[in-house]
Order: structure tokens, then C-alpha cells, then sequence
């Protein structure tokens, strides 16, 4: 039966509503207030260990400040493996329980039957979720940006801020990856205890056990495929985790040497100056394509979660 | 911000809700089967029948928060599918064993949905104050709702329906889970409602609870509209009377005879000596009353009774069962 479906009012109104709300609830919880510890703690074991590795090896580097973030000195690992650890933790605690929360709170029906749409509701619970992660990674950012100046001694240059900054924007888009993949769990699992364990086995294989599998996928869909072949396959299917997008753009951002994120032919070195680093403008190419990838995950997950949410019944 | 005058959008009829044709299916399953009704300005309709005939699928259709499968709905003239914003800003809604956030106040809570509803700040206090004050919450209006009682988040629900200032109000489920003393409480509160002119659709499982305050009602079975009317016209159509009145006598002569004579009386019954049950078309009181006397008895007792919807339901279900023998399948629905 043909049926005009079109809606009438805007899909946003109350969508700031609901995100200061959720906001204030982010900060307000315990839950919050464990994960902020968690991750300040643990970040800042890692930028001790790296100053105390920068000062011990001390080089020519122009892009000293920069070591900040990746240095690992053992047994710690790296401040960016740290936080490609913790942020979806941190991220997958903030979402979980996000529309299946208010179903068994019973408020779900209560709230969608104000004037608004389900739309704002999702889309400023996903606002709010990532507002509270973004201010929590730039005050974690502003930390250890402000030990490097204390400790160092070397004021950063102004490229340094520049990928410094990318390396903050490209770890906020990863977060948001989590958090639409949280959200849409928390829509399609009506209890929050399977939402978070579903989510949490799904970082697990795709943060441990996906980039040890790739290179076997690749074997067994090319048995008879040439070693280039393989390794091009096998790194593509790896990318299809949000957590080695996010490596490999860290890595071309942190590291301005770095010129290429995938096999080099030999014929494609001719004339490149080994270890020589790239412009910003350059090295943001090379991870351009990573750093898209994020943004695309989190905006397909976002409107899985919004499909679902739209087709779901109110009722408990 | 949108503050709607009470008689917009009616039709001349004076109907706030329009219900035509209304299906709801979930792939075989039919919740919904084409049902009619009209609710009118100011009226207490009551959505009556057992869990899971269809009650609270139809209230969902009606506020735009379920799709409409057929048919058609119409609240203050839009259509909650198309427009539910302009029906929602204009009807309150208690769900049922309605929720709030635990962890916020009490007024905290209608903040809240005030912001959603788009109220400014300074509209936002007084109007909250006077909701609270009105369902007698003012004392706990700072008290977290985590520590309130099913009764209180009822009324809770209640208020925000006020400071809602919504012309219709539809109630799932109002008395579920309260005690005696606190569900007469919110039914009082709720009648309150229709004296300020607001309509109000109750839906409930307990019959005999809600009739009291239902100026017509819906009687939902297996997700249809098996009876629609005033209670009285009910029990006329179904116990073949609308009025019981009982009359309890000393002495007095052929009083059983006599009282069946009596204009408008359907039949009279004798359940134990001097004692005579009547059904009448109308309250006939004050005839039977006159009757005896003239019979030289003396009157000792003498009430009315209303028609039950329990008593109507249960005998419309039997005798719609009875002739075709099918009974098995539809005594879970009477239960």
C-alpha cells in the first residue's frame, strides 16, 4: 500500500537535550571515574618510561617530542599501544549500556513519548558518549605534553604540535568506532551484561587474534598465490580491524620517516632518501586512507545502531 | 512553548482521538484487528481487557511509537505517523510501571523532560513546583527516585503530565502493583484530570477497579473491540439489564409478584426469604421503595448495583462462546 512516510518536524530537536544529559551523567558516574583513573595512570607509566628511555639515548632527533609517544621502554609498552588498548575500553564502557539501559530503567517509552524523535536520542547519547572521550583524551593529551616540557627541557616545534594534534584527532575517530559498535550492541542485546561481553570478545578478535589470522586467511583463499600477492591479501584483510587502521595512521603520523604503510618494491626506492623524514602534508597522505577508514567504521556502525533502533518496538 | 488551547484541533464532533480501521500485525501474529473507537473532549475512555489483548499496542499506534499496519489514527487531527511530534507534544503519556532515572531527583527528572519538551527555564520551576505540589510529591521533590515507591513513581508520571499541559492523557496500566489505598489515590488524581478538561484514556486489566471512573469504555479481546459503551449500556446489551436493585423486607404480601409488576423490571429473584433482587431498564429505588410500603411491609434495606464489567465480560465471553461449542481456546483470554 503506497504510503507517504515522510516525517514532519526537525530529527534534531531535543538533541542537545539529551546529550548534556548524558554528558553530565558520563562524568557524574563511578564507572567514568574508574576508566579516567585507569587510563591516566597507566598513560603516565608509559611517558615516565619514555622520558626516562629519551634522556638515556640521547640523539640527534628532530622530532624529539614526538618520542614522547611512541618510546617504549620495557616492560612498558608505548603510550599510543597504550591507548590503542584503553580507548576502546574506555569507549565500549561509555556505550554498552546505552539504549538498553533506558529499556530496563523502563524511561525508554517515557522519553520517546516527549516531542522528539528516536534520532536525537541515539544520536546525542553517541555525541555525548564522544564528547566525554574527547575531554578526557586532550586533558590526557595536555598532560603529557606538559611532562614533555617539564622533563625535556625542549619546547616542541610547531610540526611536532601539528602531528601531536592529528595523532589527538585520529585517536578521538577511534574511539568513536568503538563507541557506534557499543551503541549498536546495546540496541540489538536487550540485556547490558551480553551487550558489553559481545563487545569486548569482538575487541579482543579484532585487536589479538585477527591480525594473527590474516596472514593464514591469505594462505588458504591463495594456495598458489606468488609471496607479494599474499602479503598485499593478508594486510588487506588485517585492515578490516579498526585497530591496525589505527596503528598504521599513528605510525605514518608519529613517525614522519615512514613513507609507505604497505610493501615497498625495490624499483619504488630509486632516488628516496633512506630514514629521511616526509612534510606533515606528505606523511598525512600516507595515513589518509587509514584515517578515513575510521571515520567510515564509526559512521556504518553509527547507522547500524540507527536502523536497528528505528525498527525496534518500544515496549519492554 | 507550545501551549495548545483546549479546542484545537477538534472536530465538530468534539472527538480528540479518531481510531478507524486501527491493525497492528507483527508478521502473522494480528496484535491490532481493526478496531474503531472515538475519544470525545473531557471523557474518561477506558482500554479494558486481559494483558495481551491488544491495549497497550493500540496506545503505542495512537502517540506515533509503533508503526500503524491498516488503518487509520487521528489525534487532535494529525497522524501520529507522519506527525508525531505535534501529537506528542500535546499528549502526556504514563507508561506502564512507568521508569525514571534512578541516580537524578525527582525534580531533576521532570528537568529533564521539561528541556525535551522544549519549556523555558524560568516556566520550568514554576510549572514543576505546581505538578509536584499537585500529585502531593512536593516533600520529595529533591529526593532521588531510586528510593521512591511504585506509587510514588506513578505519580511522579502523573506530574509530568501535568506540567506537561497535555489536553489528553493516556494511562497504561495506572493501577498495576499499587496497593488498594494508593491506587484510589491515583484514581482520584486521575479524575481530577477530567475536571480541568483534559481527556483521558485509561487502559487497565482490572475491570471492576477503573470502572468506577470511565465515562465509556472499550472492552478489548484477542486484539478486537468486542464491546463499546457506558457501562450501563453494556450491561443492559449483555445481562439484559442495566440495573440491579436489591431490596431486603419484613412481611408484607406477594412482594416478589408485586415488584416484578412494576414498570421497566426486567425480572425479579427471591436469593434467600425476604430478600428480592430486581433488573430494571433504571433505578427503580425509589418505586420499589413505594411498593413495599403499599404492600404493608417494611422496608429494611435497599441499595443498588451497579452493572460490573467483570459480570459483563464474563457472561458476553460465554455466551459468544457457547453456540459454536468453542470454548477450550478462548477461556485464557476470560481468565
Amino acid at each position: 500500500m503506497p504510503r507517504n512516510l515522510q516525517r514532519q518536524g526537525s530529527a534534531l530537536s531535543g538533541l542537545g537535550v539529551v546529550t548534556l544529559k548524558e554528558l553530565s551523567d558520563h562524568f557524574a558516574s563511578a564507572r567514568m571515574r574508574v576508566l579516567e583513573w585507569l587510563v591516566v595512570l597507566v598513560a603516565l607509566a608509559a611517558v615516565y618510561g619514555a622520558i626516562q628511555q629519551i634522556r638515556a639515548v640521547t640523539a640527534e632527533d628532530p622530532f624529539l617530542f614526538l618520542r614522547l609517544f611512541t618510546t617504549a621502554r620495557q616492560p612498558l609498552p608505548s603510550f599510543t599501544a597504550f591507548l590503542g588498548f584503553l580507548v576502546p575500553l574506555m569507549a565500549i564502557g561509555l556505550g554498552f549500556d546505552a539504549v538498553n539501559g533506558e529499556h530496563n530503567r523502563r524511561t525508554l517509552s517515557r522519553i520517546l513519548s516527549q516531542p522528539i524523535y528516536r534520532d536525537a536520542l541515539l544520536f546525542g547519547k553517541f555525541l555525548a558518549g564522544l564528547a566525554t572521550m574527547s575531554i578526557s583524551l586532550v586533558s590526557l593529551w595536555l598532560l603529557v605534553i606538559g611532562l614533555g616540557l617539564l622533563t625535556l627541557g625542549v619546547p616542541p616545534g610547531g610540526e611536532e604540535m601539528a602531528r601531536a594534534f592529528i595523532f589527538l584527532l585520529v585517536t578521538i575517530a577511534y574511539a568513536g568506532v568503538w563507541l557506534a559498535l557499543a551503541m549498536l550492541f546495546s540496541v540489538t542485546f536487550r540485556s547490558p551484561a551480553t551487550a558489553a561481553l559481545v563487545t569486548l570478545g569482538l575487541w579482543l578478535f579484532v585487536t589479538l587474534i585477527w591480525p594473527a589470522l590474516a596472514p593464514a586467511i591469505a594462505q588458504a583463499l591463495l594456495p598458489n598465490g606468488d609471496q607479494a600477492t599474499l602479503i598485499i591479501t593478508a594486510q588487506a584483510l588485517s585492515r578490516l580491524s579498526p585497530s591496525t587502521l589505527y596503528g598504521e595512521a599513528v605510525l605514518a603520523i608519529l613517525h614522519p620517516a615512514t613513507r609507505s604503510l604497505g610493501p615497498v618494491y625495490v624499483s619504488q626506492l630509486q632516488g628516496a632518501l633512506m630514514g629521511s623524514p616526509l612534510p606533515l602534508w606528505d606523511s598525512l597522505m600516507v595515513a589518509w586512507p587509514q584515517i578515513v577508514g575510521l571515520i567510515a567504521a564509526s559512521i556504518l556502525l553509527f547507522v547500524g545502531g540507527y536502523v536497528a533502533f528505528q525498527r525496534q518496538e518500544v515496549r519492554a | 512553548m507550545h501551549a495548545s488551547p483546549p479546542a484545537e484541533g477538534q472536530n465538530r464532533l468534539g472527538n480528540v482521538i479518531e481510531v478507524k480501521g486501527l491493525t497492528k500485525r507483527y508478521g502473522e501474529t494480528v496484535a491490532v484487528n481493526d478496531i474503531n473507537f472515538n475519544v470525545g473532549a473531557g471523557e474518561i475512555f477506558g482500554l479494558l481487557g486481559p494483558n495481551g489483548a491488544g491495549k497497550t499496542t493500540t496506545i503505542l499506534m495512537l502517540l506515533g511509537l509503533s508503526d500503524i499496519s491498516a488503518g487509520q489514527a487521528r489525534v487532535f487531527g494529525h497522524d501520529p505517523m507522519r506527525d508525531p511530534l505535534a501529537v506528542k507534544r500535546r499528549v502526556g503519556y504514563l507508561p506502564d510501571s512507568v521508569g525514571f532515572y534512578d541516580n537524578l531527583t525527582a525534580a531533576d527528572n521532570l528537568h529533564y523532560t521539561a528541556r525535551l519538551m522544549g519549556l523555558g527555564r524560568d516556566e520550568r520551576f514554576k510549572k514543576i513546583a505546581a505538578a509536584l505540589n499537585r500529585v502531593g510529591l512536593s516533600e520529595v521533590a529533591n529526593k532521588k527516585v531510586g528510593a521512591f515507591s511504585r506509587g510514588m513513581r506513578q505519580r511522579l508520571g502523573l506530574a509530568e503530565i501535568v506540567m506537561k499541559d497535555a489536553r489528553i492523557a493516556i494511562l497504561d496500566e495506572p493501577t498495576n502493583g499499587l496497593d488498594p489505598q494508593a491506587s484510589l489515590e491515583l484514581l482520584d488524581l486521575i479524575r481530577t484530570f477530567k475536571a480541568d478538561g483534559i481527556s483521558v484514556v485509561i487502559s487497565s486489566h482490572l475491570l471492576d477497579r477503573v470502572q468506577s471512573i470511565c465515562d465509556r469504555v472499550a472492552l478489548f479481546n484477542a486484539g478486537k473491540i468486542a464491546l463499546l459503551g457506558t457501562v450501563g449500556d453494556l450491561g443492559r446489551q449483555v445481562l439484559g439489564g442495566g440495573f440491579a436493585v436489591e431490596v431486603e423486607a419484613d412481611g408484607g404480601s406477594q412482594l416478589a409478584k408485586r415488584l416484578a409488576g412494576l414498570p421497566g423490571v426486567r425480572n425479579v429473584s427471591e436469593p434467600a426469604p425476604g430478600r428480592f433482587r430486581m433488573v430494571c431498564d433504571s433505578d427503580l429505588r425509589g418505586e420499589a421503595a413505594a411498593e413495599v410500603v403499599a404492600s404493608g411491609g417494611r422496608l429494611t434495606q435497599l441499595s443498588l448495583d451497579r452493572p460490573s464489567l467483570e459480570t459483563i465480560y464474563t457472561r458476553y465471553f460465554q455466551a459468544a462462546r457457547s453456540p459454536n461449542q468453542d470454548g477450550s481456546r478462548e477461556v485464557s483470554h476470560a481468565a
